[in-house]
């Protein structure tokens, strides 16, 4: 009798099987409205500035008048050396922070998510450079990184080896910003790593143990695989964060020297200040397009793999 | 069990409402009180952030309270270089701006549309008593617009003279001593010959804007013809020497070590303690000196950027920035701001001016003194300018200025880019700027 009772599975409360699907075919538009509110903000803040922009890009225009002239701004743009400088420098930024944040972040998980002491205050630890401001960041680097007088290159010079100047040589200066970016960002990516790695069921461990796999084919053939929509998160927020990066590269060297470390966002601010504001939006739409065309790719890319999975 | 609850809850939502009522009361009479000052007008008065800017503001500030006593004027500060330019542009656009402000005169103001927005000062009577090269500079459309603050300066070497007597070197008159000076110092001791400050990266500009007098002498039509656009810099043999000559001191290593991460303040620290001994500089760096350390004024001189031929050597100088009321000052404040700009036109504001900040060299007021114990660096400018050995710089004779000159100064002196590359990109730069203020011929 109770077996005979179980054998269907309970309606939901107050209604049969079949209202439930008459109820899809006649999609009431009132929950929609709920999205009105939201969407007139996101209008009259992002799409209208951003089709504005689009148009403005197009003139010279001061605080008081704007003058039509085609692409003469983009000409500009691509035919000084030092704006075409930014974008290659902002394309090295992206990458290698992005890189070091996808490799460091998954490495630093695995050793956050196995037994180790103060596990919770080493995560701790490894978060909290996230959440202080970028700007302060910046500054106390600075001071840090000084040639002559900066605690890097004294604590260096005790053992023997001489800082090179990591802000003022202008082969390393865009690089050292990225290293700071890196200790910054670190840890919200290892945050992102902690939660899929810990997601991953435990019976996969279990069976790898039964076939003599070790740590490493463990983190090679378990982790890494289910850990892939982590890593695509990661891979994503990065890069875009990279290319749009420009508050930590303003606190420590203003793009300079000169135009050495300068990345596209400073490019931007610089043309503002010297008030040519018609190439100043030009460069903020080649940043939109390009941001664009390399994110849309990826993301398809990755959410696809993600899909077959 | 819901009556109790309801009725707490509507308890709590009058109790809010009372509280939010009470506080809306209390702000609005605590509000009357702070603005009512009886029959006082308040200015609040915008400078740069150098020392020596602020300490004649708040002079000039201090005097004029003292003298107006129905008058409050509040000194603010902003930044200087590029920054600045972006803030002082942006508040005027937004209708921001202080009461009163001092910015520089020439090019700069001219970037600032002053015929737009700023209050023209043409007929007050204290313009007749002008400089006539500062109401060149301070006009726009035959209007003038400000009050010089400060005095003329000059764009210069600043050198240490206890180095040179104890090498036993002569003040430069080409460009060849002056390296030929560097090499020696270079040789016999461990001084810095040059000094360079290029975390402020204005301050890398003067060896091409300090060399403005030589170029002058070589071309004197390059202010006409650069602002039609007939001339560059890149093309112009005695416009290009500038760039070369700091290609040149960078070549031959005679900067700092710490050219890259100085600071002005460090520089000037520099030149007075003796660690180095040029220092191309604005010689409104005088009045710095002497606030900072005031036992080594005596050993710091200044001579102008050496040329090719000593007898046409001279020195580039700088008429002083000026103050200027924006339109949206008006009604009692703007009446107070013209009597505060006459205050500053008089010969008692080039006197409240001296004991705030030396003097550097000549006010731009017809009848203000400058007083006998000036440093010997004041005195050697004003001996250029007695031979008639000056010449203003270019941003006095042509409102073209590019911004971006001190970005690709720092890359010259650093050695990233080559004279000749910078000044054909700094032409570019111009160019820009020319179309952005609408010029004819670019």
């Amino acid at each position: 009798m109770s077996t005979n009772t179980m054998a269907e599975p309970a309606a939901p409360p107050g209604r049969s099987a079949g209202a439930v699907k008459r109820g899809d075919k006649r999609k009431s538009p009132y929950p929609y409205w709920f999205y009105l509110p939201a969407a007139i903000v996101y209008t009259i803040l992002f799409l209208v500035p951003t089709f504005a922009s689009f148009y403005f890009s197009l003139t010279r225009w001061t605080l008081f008048d704007t003058e039509f002239i085609g692409f003469g701004n983009f000409v500009t743009f691509f035919e000084q050396p030092q704006l075409v400088t930014g974008l290659t420098n902002t394309m090295i930024y992206a990458f290698v922070t992005s890189g070091a944040k996808v490799v460091l972040g998954l490495l630093l998980a695995v050793f956050l998510t196995s037994q180790i002491i103060a596990r919770g205050w080493l995560r701790s630890v490894i978060f909290f450079p996230v959440l202080v401001s970028t700007v302060g960041v910046g500054i106390t680097f600075q001071v840090l990184m000084d040639p002559q007088e900066g605690l890097i290159n004294d604590s260096l010079a005790l053992l023997g080896v001489e800082g090179p100047g990591w802000l003022t040589d202008p082969a390393i200066a865009l690089l050292s910003v990225a290293l700071v970016d890196v200790w910054k960002g670190v840890g919200l990516a290892t945050v992102i790593y902690i939660a899929g790695i810990v997601s991953i069921p435990q019976e996969y461990y279990e069976a790898a143990r039964v076939d003599g796999a070790g740590s490493f084919q463990n983190f090679w053939h378990i982790i890494l695989p289910l850990a892939r929509p982590a890593t695509a998160t990661v891979i994503i927020l990065s890069l875009i964060g990279g290319l749009r990066s420009f508050e930590l590269i303003w606190a420590m060297t203003r793009g300079g020297p000169g135009y050495t470390s300068d990345v596209i966002a400073s490019v931007i601010y610089k043309q503002y200040q010297a008030g040519f504001y018609g190439i100043s939006t030009a460069g903020n739409v080649v940043l939109f397009l390009v941001v664009t065309a390399i994110i849309l790719p990826l993301t398809l890319f990755l959410n696809r793999r993600e899909v077959e999975m | 069990m819901r009556k109790p609850t309801t009725q707490c809850t509507r308890a709590l939502v009058a109790l809010a409402a009372a509280a939010a009522l009470a506080t809306g009361c209390s702000a609005g009479s605590l509000g009357d009180s702070g603005g009512g000052n009886g029959d006082g007008v308040s200015l609040s008065f915008l400078t740069s952030n150098g020392p020596e800017d602020i300490a004649l503001a708040e002079g000039l500030a201090e005097a004029y309270m003292a003298e107006n006593p129905g008058v409050s004027v509040e000194v603010e500060t902003r930044p200087g270089g590029t920054e600045g330019d972006n803030l002082v542009k942006t508040r005027l656009a937004t209708g921001d701006m202080a009461d009163v402000f001092v910015y520089n005169t020439g090019s700069l103001l001219q970037a600032l549309n002053p015929t737009q927005t700023l209050v023209p000062v043409t007929d007050q009577p204290w313009t007749q008593e002008l400089d006539p090269t500062f109401v060149e500079a301070a006009s726009a459309d035959g209007q003038i617009f400000g009050a010089g603050v400060g005095t003329v300066q000059a764009g210069a070497v600043m050198y240490n003279k206890a180095v040179y007597q104890q090498l036993g070197l002569q003040p430069p008159r080409t460009w060849d001593e002056f390296m030929a000076n560097n090499a020696a110092i270079a040789e016999q001791t461990d001084i810095a010959p040059v000094i360079q400050t290029y975390q402020e990266t204005w301050t890398s500009q003067l060896f091409v804007l300090g060399d403005f007098h030589n170029v002058l002498q070589a071309e004197p039509d390059f202010p006409e013809r650069y602002t039609a656009g007939e001339v560059k810099y890149a093309t112009s043999e005695a416009a290009l020497r500038g760039f070369q000559h700091q290609q040149a001191v960078h070549e031959a290593g005679f900067m700092n070590e710490d050219f890259a991460s100085a600071t002005y303040e460090e520089g000037l620290r520099m030149l007075a303690e003796g660690e180095g001994v040029h220092y191309p500089i604005l010689t409104s760096a005088i009045a710095e000196i002497v606030a900072s350390h005031p036992d080594a004024v005596a050993n710091i001189g200044v001579f102008g950027l050496p040329g090719p031929d000593p007898a046409t050597h001279g020195i580039t100088i700088w008429t002083p920035g000026a103050a200027y009321i924006p339109q949206t000052t008006e009604g009692p404040q703007r009446d107070a701001a013209l009597d505060f700009l006459a205050f500053i036109a008089s010969p008692q504001g080039c006197d409240v001016m001296t004991e705030a900040a030396t003097p550097t060299g000549p006010y731009v007021v017809a009848g203000c003194e400058l007083p006998a114990d000036v440093p010997p660096a004041v005195t050697d400018i004003q001996a250029y300018l007695d031979a008639g050995a000056a010449s203003p710089a270019l941003e006095f004779l042509s409102p073209v200025k590019g911004p971006n000159l001190e970005n690709l100064t720092v890359e010259v002196g650093s050695g990233i880019r080559s004279a000749e590359d910078a000044a054909a990109l700094y032409d570019q730069d111009v160019a820009q700027q020319a179309q952005q203020l609408g010029l004819e011929g670019w």
